[in-house]
């Protein structure tokens, strides 16, 4: 089996260098950044943390030389999943194409350009450290499911559901894979765009009464979307915030959102509470406090300029 | 009225201070001995609109300055309780003109001494270029109303000697339309610049997409107009017009909570946005948009460190 990992970044790497173990699954990566591409050829892709990991495969920046995929697994920034699946189609012209990314919409993106897609939603998280090497900051599970109006197989979806949980990186394929991205958006939209308005860790937005009753606020309204679309979520987000609250999981923890504010760096808001509020007004669901945090960090984009 | 002493000698002060002394005898009183050295020997220039040096007597204790009929107290709203206290028992014959932003200004000056009070906002800006230099920015008024022992005759009278002296200004018999719309005004404008990074300018009224700041803008001023309405409050102006107008004046002013939070200072959040959601909750008027932003200055504050 061949699969091809699109966006070779922090998730990205975590899959493809997992992937790489299997004797059966042939790896390749397609990252833009020639730098990470050309270490990763050298040397490998490396992954330390939570599990030390060497895979070898390969990667490149030229979409041209990828061959024949049997699968993708998209795990770009969501603003960047047009750019990086239009440069990549032609190669999963037989194949199923996943998203393992951040937010709403890349699901639609992907199928504008491939014919069957997975839905996904993934929760290790990690960072690059240096161009082949990351480190895998936290485990978690990944779900996949059909995306509704291309989906791919089953049967597919759960071969490759088993792959990856043969190479360490636990994943179930279920027939509606919404439940879970839902309740990561929420956890997300929630809490992330706090932490990057303020500064604050997600442990520090959490110990705040004031601040967490607004994080509430969010996901009361993220749930609301949820529901009028008849999505059932497979747990309920609140439980997520406060778990990774803890001192021991997230308390430090600086939100990506506040990590891309910090670096000036476009963050993922339109996909987050931009992709609540798109979804909230094609159901009549109003998300007031989703739509405010989707344009004061809209805003502190547009300081930069 | 032939003696005035201008309490605070910031922007506001110093504007208030180097005008009115064309007009009449001013003081100044300074929180540093150095600070009223240097405006002893060097006058205090202004510039901008005009360029002149006035005379005035500067100290930094209230004992060493002479009696005056109106003591102008004109430090920013974190620093007046300081500013009150150091006054108690001075200027037995004077009265007392609070122009901070937000409510509550004249009771906490009044609750340190049996003065008279009048009640003011002012809209003017001026830029400090140092302690004995303020460029005047902004050529917009001042309103004055009565407060306690005090009357409409009493404002109208300070107003025409402001009027005189050079800036604009403007008196009530009741203030709080005024005061109110700058409230709602302020806690919209500082706040949603406050956390976005972005001075008060076009974007603040750009409303064509979902995401864009002006729609969050009007719900605030919107959730604004139903307090003031429950507190029997009839506007003077529309904050939102107050907006837009001030938008296409071109000038991209920094409003001064965006200042203090890039300077990590503390900002006037409480008696702006915290007074105009505590009125909100006095009068069981829901206000979830800016309890948000209020919840967010606050918490961005506590982040400081």
């Amino acid at each position: 089996m061949r699969i091809c990992i699109v966006g070779c970044g922090a998730v990205g790497s975590l899959f493809a260098a997992n992937l790489a173990q299997l004797d059966d699954v042939d790896v390749w990566a397609y990252d833009v950044s020639r730098e990470h591409v050309a270490a990763i050829n050298a040397n490998g892709l490396r992954l330390s943390g939570a599990g030390e990991v060497v895979g070898r495969l390969r990667a490149t920046a030229d979409p041209q030389e990828l061959p024949p995929c049997e699968f993708g697994i998209v795990a770009t920034k969501a603003m960047h999943t047009e750019g990086a699946i239009a440069a990549t189609a032609h190669a999963f012209a037989a194949g199923c194409v996943a998203t393992v990314q951040n937010g709403l919409g890349n699901e639609e993106a992907i199928a504008a350009h491939v014919e069957r897609v997975i839905r996904g939603t993934t929760f290790p998280a990690g960072k690059i450290v240096e161009p082949g090497h990351v480190q895998w900051d936290v485990k978690g599970d990944t779900t996949l499911g059909p995306f509704e109006p291309q989906p791919a197989p089953l049967a597919d979806i759960e071969r490759l559901a088993d792959s990856c949980t043969r190479a360490g990186m636990p994943t179930r394929a279920v027939p509606d894979a919404r439940g879970p991205q839902w309740r990561k958006v929420i956890f997300n939209a929630s809490t992330n765009p706090i932490g990057a308005l303020t500064g604050l860790t997600h442990g520090r937005v959490c110990e705040r009464l004031d601040l967490r009753r607004l994080v509430s606020g969010l996901v009361d309204e993220g749930k609301a979307v949820a529901a009028a679309q008849g999505i059932e979520l497979d747990a309920d987000p609140e439980e997520l915030i406060d778990h990774a609250a803890r001192p021991d999981v997230a308390y430090d923890h600086k939100a990506s959102m506040l990590q891309d504010v910090e670096a000036r760096r476009t963050t993922e808001i339109d996909y987050l509470n931009g992709g609540i509020v798109r979804a909230g007004r094609e159901h009549g669901v109003p998300a007031p406090l989703n739509e405010a945090i989707w344009a004061l960090v809209k805003g502190v984009e547009q300081s930069w300029q | 009225m032939k003696k005035i002493c201008v309490a605070g000698a910031g922007s506001i002060g110093s504007l208030f201070a180097g005008h009115l002394a064309r007009v009449t005898e001013v003081s100044v009183l300074t929180r540093r001995e150095e600070h009223a050295r240097a405006l002893n020997e060097q006058g205090l220039r202004i510039s901008g609109r005009g360029d002149f040096t006035s005379r005035v007597t500067a100290a930094s204790d209230p004992a060493s300055l002479p009696e005056a009929e109106l003591v102008i107290l004109a430090c920013k709203g974190t620093d007046l309780e300081a500013l009150a206290r150091r006054l108690a028992g001075h200027f037995a014959g004077a009265t007392m003109m609070t122009v901070q932003n937000g409510l509550g200004a004249e009771e906490v000056a009044g609750a340190h001494g049996g003065w008279p009070l009048l009640s003011a906002v002012t809209f003017m800006s001026g830029t400090r270029h140092g302690d004995t230099h303020v460029e005047y920015v902004l050529d917009t008024a001042t309103w004055i109303g009565p407060y306690r022992d005090t009357t409409g005759d009493d404002a109208r009278a300070v107003a025409e000697l402001i009027v005189s002296s050079g800036l604009k200004a403007e008196g009530f018999d009741d203030l709080r339309p005024a005061q109110w719309s700058k409230l709602i005004f302020n806690a919209t404008v500082n706040g949603v610049a406050a956390l976005t990074g972005l001075p008060h300018d076009f974007h603040f009224a750009q409303t064509e997409q979902p995401y864009e700041l002006g729609n969050l803008v009007r719900g605030l001023v919107d959730e604004g107009k139903a307090v003031a309405s429950a507190a029997g409050v009839e506007l003077r102006e529309d904050p939102w017009r107050m907006n837009v107008l001030a938008t296409q004046r071109g000038h991209r002013h920094y409003p001064s909570m965006l200042e203090d939070v890039e300077a990590h200072r503390p900002t006037e959040v409480e008696s702006i946005n915290g007074s105009l959601v505590r009125e909100a909750r006095r009068h069981d008027v829901p206000v979830p948009l800016h309890t948000a932003v209020y919840t967010l200055v606050t918490a961005k504050e506590a982040g400081y460190s």
